[in-house]
């Protein structure tokens, strides 16, 4: 897999991880998605992937060869092997994704604070994606970090499997993700180690389940009119 | 507001339980309790102020911990208004999400629905083909917006000091801006009028006209806010050294907006990471040395004056175009006209549309109904609200409704501020430095 | 209050509810329950160019216990429900709902998790504003149609009378599914 970038820097990495190509997210079946039904449409045989973009190969245009140049550089300093860490470099629509082994996560994270060349001072907190058809990377999570000092912005994204929804807590290294690492707890379940009172923001604190998951119902009741009724939008027939 | 009590006495009858000692009080033993709590000086009392309490800005809770009338700990309890926007949008399409953004932060409408539509506008790949005028419309209805917020915030901030005479202003003067507003989309609130790929609708007749009127009008009374409460003294009293926080703390607990610059970085989205074309805007970022809750008030004074300045260069820059990007496979098919019905439906477009053109009559049912696709993939858009980095994470799934929306609300993160803020104070300056964050519920619970 | 609920049926009853509702209409209290968007559309009645004061009630009570008007201005939540329930349930009686907006009325576009699906779900409402926000206009509409009831308002054995009578109104009524409406 040559355009994992650590190779593109002749650096010796041991075998590719197997995840820098588009990542599959979901099948999609038919053409319409109305479920439920006799297929009339002729289309129901229809099966296509979806995937998000995969890893992108050198250069990466804009700041971002320097801020992966920069990274690596100095995640090697720390004798780590940049390769481990980084899983794969995303360029898509103008912005840099680094998916990051969530072991490491941490470390690149203070990495990518700390550096003068880096200076990422501002998390902006972290967002939960739940991909249940990414087999063994069901729960994503999204940070995206602000360099005020440079006047750049990069996303870090880790993925946890749905058995085992522990990602470690950013809030040593940026303290604004407090709340945000409990918000996502509380609504994607994903579990963050070391943060200091993982407890629901949101919800109540009895509830069961954490509602923004894909598999949790949206919870809507059927709405009556005169003489009619609408289920809730997740019950309806969709376009997919 | 109810208090719970941990005073340690040896009159009233006392058991141990898991949570320490708890006393029992009746009849005659609370002076004793009282005097006993005095001497042992391990009196703890925890003040449970809200949800509803009508100084906390909407349903916040702070759970205080006092020691007379110094807040010795301070936390907030927050999610009583959650709303499950994010997860409503997951079932509507791309165009509808505008309906539902424009509810999370519902003092700032449009830099809701702006920063949804720039998230959406770089998934599709048209950050460069929307047209100029809806790029100038957009920047116009969000600085209108920004005057429109700050007033609600100096008002209501006003109010919870006791000072009805500035709320009364801030009310009446935003009075006028949501004048604009319904002027221009119809609505006083909640617009969904910024919509992907531009805007709902072009200005209506004497939209422009109303606005030099305004602009005229709010140069008139903006310097009546110095008068009433920049040099009073009571105000300053209130205010000045309240609220402190300073750049190490800002940036520990990532506030931005007014937070961050009272502590003198003069970081702004509009200047820094410009979108909308703010770069080719003139417009200053102030900033104090304060960190307080005066410096705040400072800011956002003076950030009205700018926005008034922003709203001039754009009614200059107005020039006649269209408003939705030309792209047939994403604008809405009509120009919607509002009937006499008070429906909005242009009966002429629905006439061409039917008489001619059989295929044009599908792609307007498929459009409508359905929605357009995006292309599987992320997007972060970010806008300078005023109350901070307002960050839209948007995911899509190649589908025609959105894979996941979450907004990175900047009242959210300021709130976390307010236990730095307030520990050590009183309890009175607990309220005025809530009212310095200016959160807005609907944006901290979504 | 006391008296007047013991008061027997007649023309002296009849001649204290009248006088009690002019009163009560008055001045009536209401409590500060701000929730959501509809919070500062409520605000705005209150202040410069709606002037609730015109109509006695310029006064919103930061405490329920002083307020006999709750105005649910907004969204509640399931994590809200019970605090809204404490909170009226300290209000002094006689007292009044007023369900301002679609969200608190039937929970609106946020038909999910998170969100009680009309306040009547927990207190009993009097008058249902509909409107996303209702402008402050529709806001003093609803107030003038709730001082119109309670003027009307019945006490002692005419209060039991009109109960009894609105719960076999209530059963006889027809369900909204079996209305014949636009839809059918």
């Amino acid at each position: 897999m040559s355009d994992d970038p650590a190779v593109e820097n002749g650096n010796n990495v041991p075998a590719p991880r197997g995840t820098a190509g588009p990542e599959v997210i979901r099948v999609r079946k038919g053409m319409f998605g109305a479920g439920g039904g006799g297929d009339t449409s002729g289309y129901g045989g229809l099966v296509r992937t979806v995937a998000l973009p995969g890893a992108s190969v050198r250069p990466y245009g804009s700041y971002f060869d320097e801020v992966a140049d920069e990274l690596e550089g100095a995640l090697e300093e720390q004798g780590l092997v940049p390769g481990n860490a980084i899983e794969k470099t995303v360029v898509d629509r103008g912005e840099l994704t680094f998916h990051i082994a969530r072991e490491h996560l941490v470390q690149v994270a203070s990495t990518l604070r700390d550096d003068p060349a880096l200076r990422f001072e501002l998390c902006t907190g972290v967002s939960g994606v739940h991909f249940p058809g990414d087999k063994g990377r069901e729960l994503h999570a999204v940070y995206h970090l602000r360099s005020i000092t440079h006047g750049r912005v990069v996303r870090l994204e880790v993925s946890a499997p749905n058995g085992d929804p522990h990602v470690p807590s950013l809030v040593a290294v940026y303290p604004t993700n407090d709340w945000h690492e409990r918000e996502t707890y509380d609504f994607f379940g994903l579990i963050f180690d070391g943060h200091p009172a993982l407890t629901r923001i949101m919800m109540p604190d009895d509830w069961q389940g954490f509602p923004q998951r894909k598999d949790y119902p949206l919870g809507g009741i059927p709405v009556e009119y005169k003489g009619a009724q609408i289920p809730a939008p997740d019950q309806r027939r969709s376009y997919s | 507001m109810s208090t719970s009590n941990h005073a340690s006495s040896n009159a009233a009858s006392s058991r141990e339980t898991t949570e320490g000692t708890v006393y029992t009080v009746t009849g005659g033993d609370w002076d004793e309790i009282v005097q006993s709590a005095a001497r042992a000086d391990d009196e703890r009392i925890v003040v449970n102020m809200g949800p509803q309490h009508p100084s906390t800005h909407g349903v916040l809770r702070l759970i205080l911990e006092i020691d007379g009338e110094t807040v010795t700990e301070a936390r907030c309890g927050i999610g009583y208004l959650h709303t499950g926007i994010e997860k409503n949008l997951e079932f509507r399409n791309w165009t509808q999400g505008t309906t539902f953004v424009t509810r999370m932060d519902y003092l700032t409408p449009f830099f809701n629905e702006t920063a949804y539509c720039l998230g959406v506008e770089k998934l599709l790949g048209i950050t460069d083909q929307i047209p100029d005028r809806a790029t100038v419309l957009r920047v116009l209805l969000m600085e209108l917006n920004r005057l429109s917020s700050h007033l609600v915030c100096i008002a209501t901030g006003g109010m919870e000091l006791g000072a009805t005479t500035i709320m009364i202003y801030g009310f009446r003067d935003r009075e006028l801006i949501l004048d604009i507003f319904e002027l221009i989309t119809g609505l006083r609130m909640n617009h969904a009028f910024i919509r992907p790929g531009g805007l709902a609708q072009d200005l209506p007749p004497g939209a422009v006209d109303q606005l030099r009127d305004f602009v005229k009008t709010m140069k008139k009374n903006l310097p009546e806010y110095d008068k009433l409460a920049t040099g009073n003294p009571i105000f300053k009293a209130r205010m000045q050294d309240v609220g402190y926080l300073d750049l190490t703390g800002c940036m520990a607990l990532g506030a931005t907006g007014p937070i961050l610059r009272s502590a003198g970085l003069p970081h702004d989205l509009r200047k820094s990471d410009p979108y909308c074309g703010y770069e080719n805007y003139e417009f200053d970022v102030p900033t104090t040395e304060s960190c307080d809750s005066y410096g705040r008030f400072l800011i956002r004074l003076e950030e009205m004056r700018q926005s008034l300045r922003i709203v001039e260069q754009c009614l200059e820059r107005l020039e006649p175009g269209p408003v939705m990007v030309a792209d047939k496979k994403i604008a809405w098919p009509a120009q919607l006209a509002m009937g006499p019905d008070g429906l909005g439906n242009s009966l002429d477009h629905i006439r061409t549309i039917m008489g001619t053109s059989m295929e044009a009559l599908i792609h307007h049912f498929k459009l409508v109904t359905e929605g357009f696709r995006v292309p599987a993939g992320q997007a972060y858009a970010a806008v300078e609200s005023p109350k901070g980095e307002l960050g839209v994470h948007v995911v899509s799934d190649g589908g025609t409704r959105p894979y996941r929306v979450h907004f990175r609300d900047p009242s959210f993160t300021n709130l976390q501020a307010m236990a730095a803020m307030c520990e050590g104070g009183q309890v009175a300056d607990v309220i005025v430095a809530v009212a310095s964050i200016d959160p807005v519920m609907g944006g901290v619970d979504r | 209050m006391g008296l007047e609920e013991k008061l027997p049926s007649g023309f002296l009853l009849t001649t204290v509810e009248q006088a009690a509702g002019w009163v009560r209409k008055s001045s009536v209290f209401p409590a500060t329950f701000g929730l959501a968007c509809c919070a500062i559309e409520m605000m705005t009645t209150g202040a410069g160019r709606y002037d609730l004061a015109r109509f006695g009630m310029e006064v919103f009570r930061g405490s329920p216990r002083q307020a006999d008007l709750m105005i649910v201005a907004g969204r509640v939540s399931q994590k809200m429900a019970p605090v809204l329930r404490q909170v009226y349930d300290q209000m002094p009686a006689p007292k009044w709902v007023i369900s301002m907006g679609v969200c608190a009325s039937s929970g609106g576009m946020f038909n999910n998790y998170a969100i009680v699906q009309g306040v009547d779900h927990i207190v009993p409402v009097d008058i249902y504003l509909p409107g996303c926000p209702p402008r402050p206009e529709m806001l003093m509409d609803a107030i003038l149609k709730l001082h119109q009831k309670i003027q009307g308002s019945k006490l002692g054995v005419n209060r039991e009378e009109a109960a009894r009578e609105a719960e076999e109104a209530a059963l006889k009524a027809l369900p909204t599914i079996e209305m014949k409406g636009l839809l059918r």
